[in-house]
């Protein structure tokens, strides 16, 4: 597999009449993490959303190789169904073959029988990273990631952050709360305000 | 290949009568209901009932499908569901394609069923109930596209319900207009005309479906 690579060029956004940023370049390379921090409504989920390549940049633009995966504040799992099964459509969707790992990494192995809407949002989260584990991607983006999490999965994230870009991989987390991990590096969006 | 029967499969247990989404029943009720209904509304009047009962089998199959239009799409494109396929690279236009797969499958081979009970309450003739089991076979197809494109459209307007139905009926003219006429020439005429329109329209679907669906990311 060649390492995977995210860089983007002179990056700006505009939502509406504001430009939130301009002039925003980055480059990872991997084994790279950084945390995007800025208060709210500086664009830091539009951020993630353009280089997932759901947002078109004002101008700019993003390149990478390897595959991508997004963690943001929507689950994609069905609502109604248990747990279990809701996580098991993307486990064929990403023909995961040992969902167990994740599972048990992130405690909801006595959730799977409770249907999705009845999960706290601590729990939702949890769900949500299990997916995210489940369908092994090189660059993680990661918007909030640590919302609603407990200190116990935080450490967990922060562990599992580390291990996936100790294997090589890149993450780009978008959070306001500060995480511990090695050789990260930061970028404050409040800096590429227009 | 195992994405596209993952996707099938889920859209299948979502949208099929009796499904856990739980009110996937209502558009076969809703079908038979307008057919139980009418014979009250016009009175006993056996000869009228027997002219006009196929052309009301038609106006509640299009109704019966309006019904569910706004659990389509929009839930999956709130949820994000749309965004995690993009990620991994499924295109849109095939998730689209899938969904208007099992939506036909949800409504239309049981609207056809349905409508031998329902010939019965309207009283048409064998040979009537032959034309529109033939229209409704080629006509459906047509009338699951269109709900497919108008809920794409429809997807990032809040309260989207009232107003699919109410931008589904004029497109559906044409399907009608053949699909019921053909009732009246007694032909196969009118019959390949809905086809062909059903046709067109289950081509263009999953096209507009997933521009429309991809216009609404970028809102």
């Amino acid at each position: 597999m060649e390492p995977c690579r995210l860089s983007a060029k002179d990056l700006a956004c505009r939502r509406g009449e504001r430009l939130l940023f301009t002039g925003l370049s980055l480059e990872l390379g991997a084994g790279q993490a950084l945390h995007v921090t800025g208060p709210n409504g500086t664009g830091k989920s539009s951020l993630i959303r353009i280089v997932a390549g759901l947002l078109r940049p004002f101008a700019g633009h993003v390149e990478h190789s390897g595959s991508m995966g997004l963690l943001d504040e929507r689950l994609a799992l069905d609502e109604h169904l248990p747990l279990g099964k809701a996580l098991r459509f993307w486990e064929q969707v990403d023909s995961c073959s040992d969902p167990a790992m994740s599972l048990a990494t992130m405690q909801i192995e006595d959730l799977l029988e409770v249907p999705v809407r009845y999960l706290s949002t601590g729990q939702r989260k949890r769900a949500a990273i299990a997916r995210l584990l489940n369908g092994g991607r090189n660059i993680w983006l990661l918007d909030e990631p640590f919302n609603g999490l407990d200190t116990q999965a935080c450490e967990a994230l922060e562990a599992l952050l580390a291990l996936h870009c100790g294997g090589g991989g890149i993450a780009l987390v978008a959070s306001h709360q500060s995480f511990t991990m090695d050789g990260v590096k930061t970028l404050h969006l409040p800096e590429f305000e227009a | 290949m195992s994405t596209l029967g993952a996707l099938l499969k889920r859209d299948l247990a979502a949208f099929l009568p009796g499904s856990t989404r739980g009110n996937s029943l209502l558009p076969l009720l809703f079908f038979l209901a307008v057919a139980m209904l009418y014979p009250f509304a016009i009175g006993p009047d056996a000869e009228l009932l027997a002219a006009t009962g196929g052309g009301v089998i038609w106006v509640a199959a299009l109704l019966a499908a309006i019904l569910p239009l706004d659990r389509l799409l929009a839930p999956d494109v709130e949820n994000g569901f749309f965004d995690q396929w993009a990620l991994r690279g499924i295109a849109e236009e095939m998730v689209v394609a899938v969904r208007l797969l099992a939506h036909w499958l949800s409504f239309g081979p049981f609207i056809i069923l349905a409508a031998f009970p329902a010939s019965a309450l309207v009283g048409i003739d064998n040979e009537t109930l032959h034309t529109v089991l033939l229209g409704l076979l080629a006509g459906t197809p047509g009338l699951a596209a269109i709900g497919i494109i108008i809920a794409s459209v429809t997807v990032g307007l809040k309260g989207n319900a009232a107003l699919s139905g109410l931008l589904t009926i004029p497109l559906a003219v044409p399907l009608l207009i053949f699909g019921a006429g053909s009732l009246s020439s007694g032909g196969e005429g009118g019959i390949a005309l809905t086809g062909a329109i059903s046709l067109v329209l289950v081509a263009i679907a999953p096209f507009a479906g997933g521009a429309a669906i991809r216009a609404a990311r970028e809102g």
